[in-house]
């Protein structure tokens, strides 16, 4: 139904955010995409987490590579700069733009060929690197854009539409950044989106690297019997640890929680984390146990959904680097170039 | 003696000290290269590398040279052999009535030497051992030893050579006091043991001038500096790590803010060369000035980056440090050989700005225009180095710059101009230059956004497979680049004294070779016009000179003649009026070559006028 422009007018009672923005003013272009692709709903839930924090959609910078997940940043946020680059290379491409102006967000969409595949280094190295930036794979476990074929997520034994099983072991990128480093970790489904949408929000107000894996059911190649990234397959296995609620310059007592299940974060913007535990034992805050229930879990075939692992008080690359608080693409002649007398007195320590 | 009269020159010779890598010979060798400048007297200096950290040959070799000739002249005059391994090469390699300077502690067979040759044996090893019990030292001061000898041999002034000394370690009384120490212990054994000067000599002049000693790489990346490069990020390959490694250098020095100490500069060593342009590309994408610096495997690896910059219209600076190709080909060597590559670099129609710096003056002043060269053209501009401006110091001008000089950020529509109602259209031409307007993320609430990508899209940057749409997009860019041809720097041609049918074509660090070529070939009676190519795009210049002349010859360093065919390819002239002059053994290239190639040419053309035979 791509051919049909989209409306440009909306209700007038529709609700607004503090900015005064309605949910309208988050969207983007028509989806292209299959229809009930599961990166439509993780689309819905960017343009829902970013209404809710009243971010002004232009400040954000939307970075993607190459196949379905990577197209999604033309459908939401539309009066936001969004660059389609190279497969595999949204990282390094997001770590660049990040460096030349601090003060944007930065949210970076791929997809797992695009991460775990081709991709993999430079994912790997942008969470080693702290880059501030909210990382989503949108993890189908196949290639949709050249028709099916596996990709590196793909379950060992599972079992490709055409019948083929697949010999090859998984990346689980969740392990990796929890390995690498990366300072918020979380894990979810697509068809969840009361659970995404305050996980990609937490994620945006985390200063650092923010990782999210959302698995994301390919319907035209994926979503059969014996695939381990279907619908059907990810409902029965979720097992999340924890649900949770993003609360910025609200009163965290107006939520109704039964307190003794409810963990609070705070992130270094000042930002809540309301925390409501399902597993009662698990700590978000403890990267090893992380890495061991994620593991744990895996071996018994569940797919384990929530925070996983947030450090509050993370750096980014910026304050490793200890740049200027300036964006550097502001900085001009007068403050960048040292000047004729600088040089002289260099051309005669040549001599 | 020598069985031939011993050669006789004052300030035109040249030294050359065969070493072990790792040995620690590169400072003491340096500063004598150092001393003779001091002496007035013009010298380059080359070093010879293996692609390895310690225990392979290596050589220095210093053109001494009050004309002036900063290209390396071939064959060695005297030779510094401290190297068994490469003994019998070096010795080989002396020119008749030459000099051979060695470490004459243990006795070599009469078989080891030559007959025209002088040899000269100081027992550094046993004066070393004699005076140091540390290993280490033994090994730094030996160097410095034979640095004493030479200044004796050489007629040097030592009082020069302690100035240096005294610069190098100023605040270290202890190192400053032992090294001229042991540069009197080389120099007194010389004077008492040795007849002194030789047939060669330094003698003070006054023809360096004002002129600085640097190596290109540390030119370009103060270039960077001062062209307002905000973001680095680079992968290590040789002969180009120390550009970056040089930028970091400088940046400690003249970027940090001196109120609170931060930095106004990011540099990222990347993962690999994907990751450095992909870096380079986001932060130009987002209105930042950014490079990185590589060498020919790295521009392999960048080229789908350069091919995303080149149609999306992101700007980026690329510094290519010129290595011996293919594959992984020679790494310590130079060449030019990345023309091709870099010109047409990426799949698809595509073509690249590239800029060709004749030595680090200008390698400086053009990394500086290359920042506005990128953000006016928004595309990827190649800064053409290679090892042998690169890594070399070289005696060049000093660096000037414009105090009243603004960078150029090109067509950049901010949050005023969009709301004056100005039509933007990221890929709209609206001043017929073929270069559109662009706005850096972020700029406005409403208006101005668009969706950055390599596929196919509209003049508002719309996704579009549109046949038409794809053309009209094909042929701006090649209007673009039309516009490209009168910004990058042009041309520079010299004529002969008289009125010649002849031509020389060359770029790049072949420019003291050929100038210095040009004196040889006139005493040879041949008279050539001269054009220095210093940018592609090609300014029109370059098809009048080529008008002009019945043959041109494209002098360059490389086996397939790169700019010739550049040349013959973008002005669609017939290729038999081009003929290639080229050298590609990884050495930089020289005078007497370059003249012999030419004059061999020119004596075969008089011998049968090619125009004359056909009529």
């Amino acid at each position: 139904m791509t051919y049909i422009a989209k409306p440009k007018f909306h209700h007038p009672g529709l609700k607004k955010n503090e900015l005064g923005y309605t949910h309208r003013d988050y969207e983007g272009k028509i989806s292209t995409l299959c229809a009930g692709c599961g990166h439509d709903s993780i689309t819905a839930s960017i343009i829902e987490a970013c209404y809710e924090l009243s971010i002004e959609p232009h400040r954000v910078a939307k970075i993607s590579g190459i196949g379905c997940s990577s197209k999604t940043p033309d459908y939401f946020l539309g009066n936001s700069h969004g660059f389609n680059s190279v497969h595999g290379r949204m990282p390094s491409v997001l770590t660049g733009a990040n460096l030349a102006n601090r003060d944007l967000i930065y949210l970076g969409v791929s997809g797992d060929g695009d991460s775990a595949s081709i991709g993999f280094g430079q994912f790997a190295h942008s969470i080693r690197r702290a880059v501030n930036m909210t990382y989503i794979v949108e993890n189908n476990g196949v290639y949709g854009l050249t028709k099916g074929q596996f990709s590196a997520t793909a379950d060992r034994g599972s079992k490709s539409k055409k019948g083929v099983t697949n010999t090859d072991n998984a990346i689980d990128l969740v392990a990796i950044a929890l390995q690498l480093g990366a300072t918020f970790v979380a894990r979810s489904f697509s068809g969840d989106k009361t659970q995404l949408v305050p996980l990609i929000a937490a994620a945006i107000r985390h200063k650092g690297a923010s990782f999210i894996d959302v698995i994301s059911p390919c319907i035209a190649f994926n979503n059969h019997a014996g695939s381990t990234k279907s619908f059907d397959y990810v409902r029965e296995h979720n097992d999340a640890v924890n649900r949770l609620d993003v609360l910025v310059g609200r009163d965290p007592i107006a939520v109704d929680y039964a307190p003794g299940t409810v963990q609070m974060v705070e992130q270094h913007d000042g930002s809540k984390i309301a925390l409501r535990k399902i597993d009662a034992d698990y700590d978000p805050h403890d990267r090893l146990g992380a890495q061991t229930f994620l593991q744990k879990h895996a071996a018994k075939g569940q797919i384990v959904t929530g925070l996983l692992y947030v450090d509050p008080d993370a750096e980014d690359l910026h304050e490793h680097l200890n740049t200027v608080e300036t964006p550097l693409n502001t900085l001009e002649a007068d403050t960048l170039c040292p000047g004729s007398a600088v040089l002289d007195k260099f051309n005669a320590s040549l001599r | 003696m020598p069985d031939k009269k011993p050669i006789s020159s004052v300030n035109d010779f040249v030294v050359r000290f065969a070493n072990v890598n790792g040995s620690g010979s590169a400072s003491a060798n340096e500063m004598f290269a150092r001393a003779i400048l001091r002496h007035g007297v013009p010298v380059s200096p080359r070093n010879i590398f293996p692609s390895n950290i310690q225990g392979l040959p290596t050589w220095y070799e210093v053109r001494v040279t009050e004309a002036g000739h900063l290209g390396a002249r071939g064959g060695v005059d005297m030779m510094v052999a401290m190297n068994p391994q490469t003994w019998d090469k070096d010795v080989a390699g002396i020119e008749p009535g030459g000099y051979l300077f060695y470490d004459s502690t243990k006795p070599m067979p009469s078989t080891k030497f030559r007959d025209d040759i002088t040899v000269i044996g100081v027992p550094l090893t046993a004066i070393t051992n004699s005076t140091y019990t540390d290993p280490r030292q033994r090994q730094l001061f030996k160097n410095i030893i034979y640095l004493g000898s030479l200044s004796a041999l050489l007629d040097m002034d030592p009082k020069l050579i302690e100035q240096l000394i005294g610069e190098q370690y100023k605040g270290k009384e202890k190192l400053l006091s032992s090294n001229v120490h042991a540069l009197h212990l080389g120099r007194d054994w010389a004077l008492q043991n040795l007849k002194c000067p030789t047939g060669l000599r330094v003698k003070k002049s006054d023809k360096v001038g004002d002129r600085i000693f640097i190596e290109g790489n540390s030119a370009a990346a103060l270039g960077a500096v001062y062209g307002g490069a905000t973001v680095c990020a680079w992968y290590p390959i040789t002969p180009s790590s120390s550009v970056a490694e040089a930028f970091t250098a400088h940046c400690k020095k003249y970027r940090h803010d001196p109120a609170t100490g931060k930095a106004k500069y990011a540099i990222v060593q990347g993962e690999d060369e994907l990751a450095s342009i992909g870096i380079v590309i986001g932060a130009s994408w987002n209105g930042a000035r950014a490079f990185t610096a590589t060498s020919g495997p790295g521009i392999s690896l960048m080229t789908e980056f350069i091919g995303l910059s080149y149609f999306a219209e992101i700007p980026a600076v690329i510094m290519n440090i010129q290595r011996a190709g293919p594959s992984t080909g020679m790494p310590t060597r130079t060449q030019q050989c990345d023309i091709i590559a870099c010109a047409y670099a990426s799949h698809g129609d595509t073509k690249h700005v590239l800029l060709f710096p004749e030595d680090p003056a200008e390698a400086f002043e053009f990394a500086a225009a290359a920042f506005d060269l990128a953000e006016r053209l928004q595309t990827t501009i190649f800064l053409m180095l290679d090892l042998d401006i690169g890594m070399n110091h070289r005696l060049c001008r000093p660096l000037k710059w414009d105090d009243a000089k603004q960078y150029d950020r090109g067509k950049v529509m901010t949050a005023e101009m969009l709301d004056e109602g100005r039509d933007f259209g990221r890929y709209l031409d609206v001043d017929g230059d073929g270069i559109p307007y662009r706005t850096y993320p972020g700029t406005h609430p409403t208006k101005g956004s668009y969706f950055t990508r390599g596929t196919s899209r509209d003049r508002y940057a719309r996704y579009s497979e549109e046949g038409t749409v794809y053309a009209d997009n094909m042929q701006r860019l090649v209007r673009k680049f039309e516009t490209a041809q009168d910004l990058v720097p042009r041309p520079l041609q010299a004529n002969a004294e008289r009125p010649t049918k002849y031509g020389v074509i060359y770029f790049g660090s072949t420019t003291p070779a050929m100038d210095e070529a040009i004196g040889l070939l006139e005493a040879r009676g041949h008279q050539l016009d001269r054009l220095r190519i210093r940018a592609f795009p090609f300014h029109s210049s370059v098809a009048s000179f080529l008008a002009e002349h019945d043959f041109v010859y494209v002098v360059e360093q490389n086996r397939d003649s790169q700019l010739r065919q550049l040349i013959v390819n973008e002005n669609g002239i017939d290729p038999v009026r081009l003929v290639p002059i080229v050298h590609y053994d990884g050495s930089p290239i020289t005078a007497r070559f370059i003249a012999k190639a030419i004059g061999d040419h020119q004596d075969h053309l008089k011998v049968t006028p090619l125009r004359k035979a056909m009529s």
